[in-house]
C-alpha cells in the first residue's frame, strides 16, 4: 500500500460516505465535503511533477493472485500523471461547479457525489494501473459509474434509454479488449504492461498478435465513441451538466485515448494498427464535426463536437505511430508531431470543451432551454458566460490566440507530414488526410459559431422562455472562468506545458524511438512564418464565415442528410429483435411445467451416462462373483417388483400408499438380508412414522383420479422412464463389475476402534468420521419441519378461521387426532404397556448405539414413534399433556448441542467436531467409555425427536 | 444376486419416475418415495452385496460389508422422510386452498 495506491482509494472510500454526510448534514451541500478529495490529489500528482519529469516514474504493488500472475500494481509516468492531473483538476471544478448545478433540497445529491467519486476513483485507477487485469476491472467501474450517472434522473424515460445504450455498448467493448488482454497474456506470460512493452519484439510475428490488436481496438473506439459506435453519446446527454463536462467530454471518453496512446509501444510498428486508428480516428473527426452542425440542441451539438474531437485525437496518435515504423532512424521524430499534437489538443480540448459544457449548463439553467432555435440575445444579460463562450469556441474553431489554434495547426503539420510517407501505400492516400483535416476544421469553425453567436447574439426572444434569464452565480462562473483563462495561457505560453506534462507523455508512448543521445523536441511555437499550415487556417476562416452566413438558409447545412437509414435505427432494432428473440426461444423451453423440466432432467440423465458408459473404456459387464441367491431372498425382490409395479395402477388412495408402504417394508428386508441392522431399523421407523404420517393427512388428501390422459401424453413419460430404469440398472452392474479404485471403505473399517473408540463402523461415520455432514443434516430437517410447522400455522391467505388453530387446540376436541376416533379399548390398554417398552427401547438404542446397531437417528425415531402411539391411542391432547414441552425448542436445543460440542474443539486448539473419548470408573455403571461423539450423538437424538413431533403435531392438530 | 438386484432397482426407478411425471400431486409424492428406495438400493448393490458380517466389530469377523454406503444410506432416509412429509404438507395445504392437484392448473399464468 503507497500513496498512490490512496489516490485510487481515497475518492472511492469518500463515495461510501457520501450519502450519509447528505442524511447527517442537512444544512450544508455535500459537495462541499467532495471538494477536497480532487483537490488533494491534484496536489500530489502535481508533487511528483519534478520526479516524473526527471524520467523518474513512481511504482507500487499489492499482491493479489498471485497464481494468476494479478497484482495491484500501480505506476506513474509521464502519460498517467498527464490522465490524473486531468481527472482530478477536471474533477475539482466540476465538483464545484455542480454545488451550483445541483439543488441540495431538490436532489439526491448524496447518490450524486457517490456515483461522481466512484467514478473519479475508477478512472484514476485505470490510468494509474499497470495490471492489465486490475485496469480492466476499473475499466468496466468507469462504464458503470458512468451508467449511474446518465441515468442519475431516471424517472425519464430518455435517460434510462441513454443509460442503457452507453451501457451496453462501452462494455461490449470491455469484453472485448478483455478478451484481447487475455491473448496478450497467452502470447507473453504476464499482465504487466510494462512487461509486455519490454518483451514486444517476441510478440509481433505471432498468428495472435493481430487478433490482440483487433480487440484491444474494439475496446478502446467503443469507449471514445469512435464511428460507427459513437452513437451512445448524444443520448448520453441526458446526464447531469457537470457529468456531462466531466465524464464525456474531458475524461472517460479519453480512456479510449488512453489506452491507444498505452499500448503504442506494443501495436504501432503493425501496419494494421497505423491504418485503423488513423482511418477510424478521421473519419470518426469529419463524421462528428459534420453532424454537430446541424444539432439545435446546444448540448447534442457538444455531443456530436467531442464526438469529431476524440476523432481527432485518435487520428493523431494513429499517425504519430508511424514513428515506430521509422523507429531508429532520424525520420522517427518527424512523425513524433502528431503524437505531441494528440497530446496536447488532448489538454487543449479538455479546456475548452470544459468551459463549453459548463457554460451550456449555465444556459439551460438559467433559461430553462437548449434548443438555440428559441434562444438568442443572452449576451446582454449574461455578459460574463458570454466572454468564456467565446473563448472556447474561438479556441475550439482553431483561431488565435488561444490554445486550440496551436494543436490545430500542429495537427496540420502532422496530416501534412504523413503526405513524405512511402511505405503503407501512403504515397497513394496520404493525401487524403490534409483535405479531410481541412474540411472537417470549416466544419469545427461553423458550428463553434453557431454555438457562441445564435445563443448569445441575435434578437432577444426572452419572452419565449420558461425563465427570465439573468447572469449565473459566482460559484458556477468560477469553472469554466478558470478554464477559459486556462485556454488563454495555454494560447500564449504553450511551454508551460509542453515541457512539464507532453515531453513526459511522449516518452512514455514512444519508449523506442529515441536514438541515443536524441531528445523529443516538445517546444511549440506560436508563428512559424508563412507556411502551408497558415494558409489552410486562413482558408477555413474565410470558408467558414461565408457558410455560417449561408448555414439558416442552405438545407444540406442544418438539416440531417438522409432520415431512414440511421445507426441509432439499426441499434433500436438490434435490440427489440434481441429482446424479442431471446423472449421466443426462452418460452420454447421455459413453459413453467415442472413436468417438462423433470423430462429435460431426465433426458440428460440418460444422453449424459450413456454417452459416458459408451466412451469410457474400462467398464464391463462380468456377473462372475456375485453373491447367490437363496429362495427367500427371491421371494422378497418378487414381491418388491409386483408392489412397485402395481402402483401406478392403483384406482384408490389407500391402494396406492399400501403398495407404496409394502415397497418400503421389502426394502428393510433387504437391509436386513444385506447385513445393515442400522439401516433396517431405521427404514422400519420411518416407514411406520411415514404411514401415520400420511393417515394424518389422508381426508386433506385430493382422491386419487384414475389416470384420464390420452396415450400421447403417457407414451413419452414411459419411454423416459424405462431409460431411466435401463440406465440404472446398468449403472448397478457396472458398479459392480469394475472397479476404477481403491475404496475408502477400508479406512473406516480400520481405524473406528482406534481413533473413535466405537464398534459400531455405520454410526462412528455419522457422528464422528463425517460429523459435520450430520449436523448440517439435522440443520436441514429442523428447517423442513419448521416449514411445515409454518405451512400449517400461519394463514397465507389471511383467513381467520385457520388461524386460530391453538384456540381450537386449547379447547379440547373431541377429536384427538383429526380423522382417528380412538376408542379402541385393546389398543389403549396395551399402548400404556408397549410405550414404557419403546421408551426404554429408545433409550437403549441410543445409549448402545456407539458400538450396537443404534444411535441418535434411530433413538430419536423410536422415541417420535412412541409418542405417535401415545397420540393415536389417546389423542393429541394427551401428549400435550403427559409432555409438555415445545418440541420446536428441542429440537433448536438439540441443534444447539451439537453445534456446541463442535465448537467444543476449538479450546483444545482441534479442528471443528474433533472428538475424544476415554474410560472412566463411574459409580454405578462401572468401567465405561465417555466420548464427546455421545455428546453430538445427543443432539441428533433431541434434534430427530424435536423435529418428527413437530412435523406430527402440526399436521394433527390441523383442521 | 446383484444382477437381480439391479434389475428391481431399475423396476424401482422407472416407475419412480413414471409416475413423478404424471400430473397429479399424490402420484409424484410417491413417485419420489420409489425413487428414494431405488437410490438406496442402487448405493447398497454398488457396495458388492454378502461381503461379510454387518459392520459392527464386536461381530469379530474377518471381513465386513462396506459400512460407507450404510452411513450414506442412513443419512438419506432420515432426509427423504422430512422432504417427504414436507411435499405431502405442501400437496394438502395447495389442495386445500386452490381445489387442484395437477400440476398443470397448478402452474400459474403468466403475468404472476
Amino acid at each position: 500500500m503507497s500513496l498512490l495506491h490512496a489516490v485510487i482509494i481515497f475518492p472511492l472510500l469518500s463515495a461510501l460516505c457520501s450519502p450519509y454526510l447528505q442524511r447527517m448534514t442537512i444544512r450544508i451541500h455535500t459537495g462541499w465535503f467532495m471538494l477536497p478529495v480532487p483537490m488533494l490529489i491534484f496536489a500530489y500528482v502535481m508533487g511528483k511533477l519534478q520526479l516524473v519529469q526527471e524520467g523518474d516514474p513512481i511504482q507500487a504493488s499489492i499482491p493479489w493472485i498471485a497464481s494468476l500472475g494479478i497484482s495491484f500494481t500501480v505506476y506513474l509516468d509521464g502519460l498517467s500523471m498527464l490522465f490524473a492531473l486531468l481527472i482530478s483538476g477536471i474533477g475539482f471544478l466540476v465538483v464545484l461547479y455542480s454545488i451550483y448545478y445541483l439543488d441540495r433540497n431538490k436532489e439526491a445529491v448524496g447518490t450524486f457525489y457517490a456515483y461522481l467519486m466512484l467514478f473519479m476513483g475508477a478512472m484514476l485507477g485505470v490510468v494509474l494501473s499497470d495490471n492489465m487485469i486490475v485496469l480492466y476491472g476499473f475499466w468496466e467501474l468507469t462504464s458503470i459509474s458512468s451508467f449511474l450517472l446518465i441515468a442519475f434522473w431516471f424517472k425519464r424515460e430518455k435517460s434510462k434509454y441513454g443509460a442503457l445504450k452507453s451501457m451496453l455498448i462501452t462494455v461490449f467493448g470491455g469484453l472485448a479488449m478483455l478478451g484481447g488482454f487475455v491473448l496478450l497474456y497467452v502470447m507473453t506470460g504476464t499482465f504487466s504492461i510494462r512487461e509486455i512493452i519490454g518483451n514486444v519484439s517476441a510478440i509481433t510475428e505471432h498468428a495472435l498478435f493481430v487478433p490482440a490488436m483487433l480487440l484491444v481496438l474494439l475496446g478502446a473506439f467503443t469507449k471514445s465513441a469512435q464511428f460507427p459506435f459513437h452513437i451512445w453519446l448524444p443520448d448520453a446527454m441526458e446526464a447531469p451538466t457537470p457529468v456531462s463536462a466531466y465524464l464525456h467530454s474531458a475524461t472517460m471518453v479519453k480512456a479510449g485515448l488512453y489506452l491507444v496512446a498505452r499500448l503504442s509501444p506494443v501495436f504501432a510498428g503493425a501496419a494494421g494498427w497505423f491504418w485503423l486508428v488513423s482511418a477510424v480516428g478521421i473519419l470518426t473527426l469529419i463524421y462528428g464535426s459534420y453532424r454537430a452542425m446541424k444539432q439545435t440542441d446546444l448540448k447534442a451539438m457538444l455531443a456530436f463536437s467531442t464526438i469529431s474531437q476524440l476523432g481527432l485525437i485518435m487520428s493523431l496518435f494513429g499517425l504519430g505511430s508511424a514513428a515506430s515504423v521509422y523507429a531508429g532512424s532520424t525520420e522517427s521524430l518527424f512523425y513524433v508531431k502528431a503524437t505531441m499534437a494528440g497530446i496536447f489538443h488532448m489538454i487543449n480540448h479538455a479546456v475548452f470543451k470544459g468551459a463549453l459544457f459548463m457554460v451550456v449548463g449555465i444556459v439551460d439553467h438559467e433559461t430553462g432551454t437548449r434548443d438555440i432555435r428559441r434562444l438568442g440575445g443572452l449576451m446582454s444579460v449574461m455578459p460574463v458566460t458570454f466572454s468564456i463562450a467565446l473563448v472556447g469556441a474561438f479556441s475550439m474553431a482553431g483561431l488565435p490566440p488561444f490554445n486550440g489554434f496551436l494543436s490545430k495547426e500542429m495537427f496540420f503539420t502532422a496530416a501534412l507530414n504523413i503526405m513524405e510517407m512511402d511505405v503503407l501505400r501512403m504515397d497513394v492516400f496520404g493525401i487524403l488526410f490534409p483535405v479531410i483535416a481541412w474540411v472537417a476544421s470549416i466544419f469545427t469553425f461553423i458550428y463553434s459559431m453557431v454555438l457562441v453567436f445564435r445563443t448569445f447574439t441575435g434578437p432577444k426572444t426572452f419572452d419565449k422562455l420558461e425563465k427570465k434569464p439573468h447572469e449565473a452565480p459566482i460559484g458556477m462562473l468560477l469553472p469554466p472562468l478558470v478554464l477559459g483563462s486556462l485556454a488563454v495561457v495555454f494560447g500564449l505560453f504553450p511551454n508551460l506545458v509542453a515541457y512539464t506534462l507532453i515531453e513526459p507523455a511522449l516518452a512514455a508512448i514512444h519508449p523506442s524511438v529515441l536514438l541515443p543521445g536524441q531528445q523529443f523536441d516538445a517546444s511549440i511555437h506560436f508563428w512559424h512564418g508563412w507556411t502551408t499550415e497558415i494558409f489552410m487556417t486562413i482558408g477555413v476562416i474565410c470558408a467558414g464565415t461565408v457558410l455560417y452566413r449561408l448555414h439558416r438558409r442552405v438545407k444540406l447545412l442544418h438539416q440531417p442528410l438522409f432520415s431512414a437509414v440511421s445507426l441509432n435505427r439499426t441499434y433500436d432494432g438490434g435490440i427489440s429483435f434481441l429482446n424479442l428473440g431471446s423472449k421466443r426461444i426462452t418460452d420454447c423451453y421455459m413453459t413453467g411445467s415442472i413436468r417438462h423440466y423433470l423430462i429435460y432432467i431426465f433426458m440428460f440423465l440418460i444422453i449424459s451416462v450413456a454417452v459416458t458408459m459408451g466412451r469410457v473404456s474400462g467398464i464391463r459387464f462380468d456377473f462372475a462373483g456375485f453373491a447367490p441367491m437363496s429362495l427367500y431372498e427371491a421371494v422378497v425382490i418378487f414381491a418388491l417388483t409386483v408392489s412397485v409395479i402395481a402402483v401406478p395402477f392403483a384406482r384408490t388412495r389407500m391402494m396406492a400408499v399400501i403398495l407404496t408402504g409394502t415397497a418400503g417394508y421389502m426394502v428393510t428386508l433387504f437391509f436386513v438380508i444385506f447385513r445393515a441392522p442400522d439401516l433396517a431399523l431405521t427404514q422400519m421407523i420411518v416407514e411406520t412414522v411415514s404411514v401415520t404420517l400420511f393417515l394424518l393427512c389422508f381426508y386433506h388428501l385430493p382422491k386419487l383420479k384414475k389416470e384420464a390422459e390420452t396415450l400421447r401424453f403417457r407414451l413419452p413419460n414411459l419411454i423416459i422412464a424405462l431409460g431411466v430404469g435401463m440406465i440404472m440398472t446398468l449403472v448397478a452392474l457396472a458398479a459392480n463389475s469394475s472397479r476404477s479404485f481403491e475404496s475408502i471403505s477400508d479406512f473406516f473399517v480400520k481405524e473406528s476402534y482406534n481413533l473413535a473408540g466405537g464398534k459400531n463402523i455405520v454410526n462412528v461415520i455419522l457422528v464422528d468420521f463425517r460429523g459435520f455432514d450430520t449436523m448440517l443434516e439435522i440443520v436441514v430437517l429442523g428447517i423442513a419441519s419448521y416449514g411445515i410447522y409454518a405451512l400449517i400455522r400461519l394463514n397465507l391467505d389471511g383467513d381467520e378461521k385457520s388461524a386460530t388453530a391453538p384456540g381450537y387446540w386449547e379447547s379440547g376436541s373431541k377429536l384427538p387426532i383429526n380423522g382417528i376416533r380412538s376408542n379402541d379399548v385393546i389398543l389403549r390398554t396395551i399402548s400404556k404397556a408397549v410405550i414404557f417398552i419403546i421408551l426404554t427401547f429408545s433409550l437403549y438404542l441410543f445409549f448402545s448405539g456407539h458400538h450396537e446397531p443404534g444411535g441418535g437417528f434411530i433413538g430419536g425415531l423410536m422415541m417420535a414413534a412412541a409418542f405417535v402411539l401415545l397420540a393415536m391411542a389417546f389423542g393429541i391432547r394427551t401428549v400435550r399433556e403427559v409432555v409438555p414441552v415445545d418440541f420446536r425448542k428441542v429440537s433448536a436445543f438439540g441443534i444447539l448441542i451439537a453445534l456446541l460440542t463442535g465448537i467444543g474443539s476449538f479450546w483444545f486448539d482441534a479442528p471443528f467436531l474433533s472428538h475424544t473419548f476415554g474410560y472412566h470408573d463411574l459409580p454405578l455403571l462401572g468401567h465405561s467409555e465417555l466420548a464427546t461423539a455421545m455428546l453430538f450423538d445427543l443432539g441428533v437424538y433431541l434434534t430427530i425427536v424435536g423435529i418428527t413431533m413437530t412435523i406430527i403435531l402440526a399436521i394433527g392438530r390441523d383442521k | 444376486m446383484e444382477l437381480y438386484m439391479s434389475l428391481a432397482i431399475g423396476v424401482l426407478f422407472t416407475v419412480g419416475v413414471y409416475l413423478v411425471l404424471s400430473k397429479s400431486l399424490l402420484r409424484i409424492i410417491l413417485g419420489t418415495s420409489l425413487l428414494t428406495h431405488g437410490v438406496h438400493l442402487l448405493l447398497l448393490t454398488m457396495s458388492r452385496l454378502k461381503t461379510g458380517a454387518a459392520p459392527l466389530l464386536g461381530q469379530k469377523a474377518d471381513a465386513y460389508v462396506d459400512p460407507l454406503p450404510q452411513a450414506l444410506i442412513l443419512t438419506s432416509i432420515v432426509i427423504s422422510f422430512g422432504v417427504t412429509s414436507f411435499f405431502f404438507v405442501l400437496a394438502y395445504k395447495a389442495y386445500q386452498n386452490l381445489g387442484t392437484d395437477n400440476m398443470e392448473q397448478l402452474k400459474g399464468d403468466d403475468d404472476e
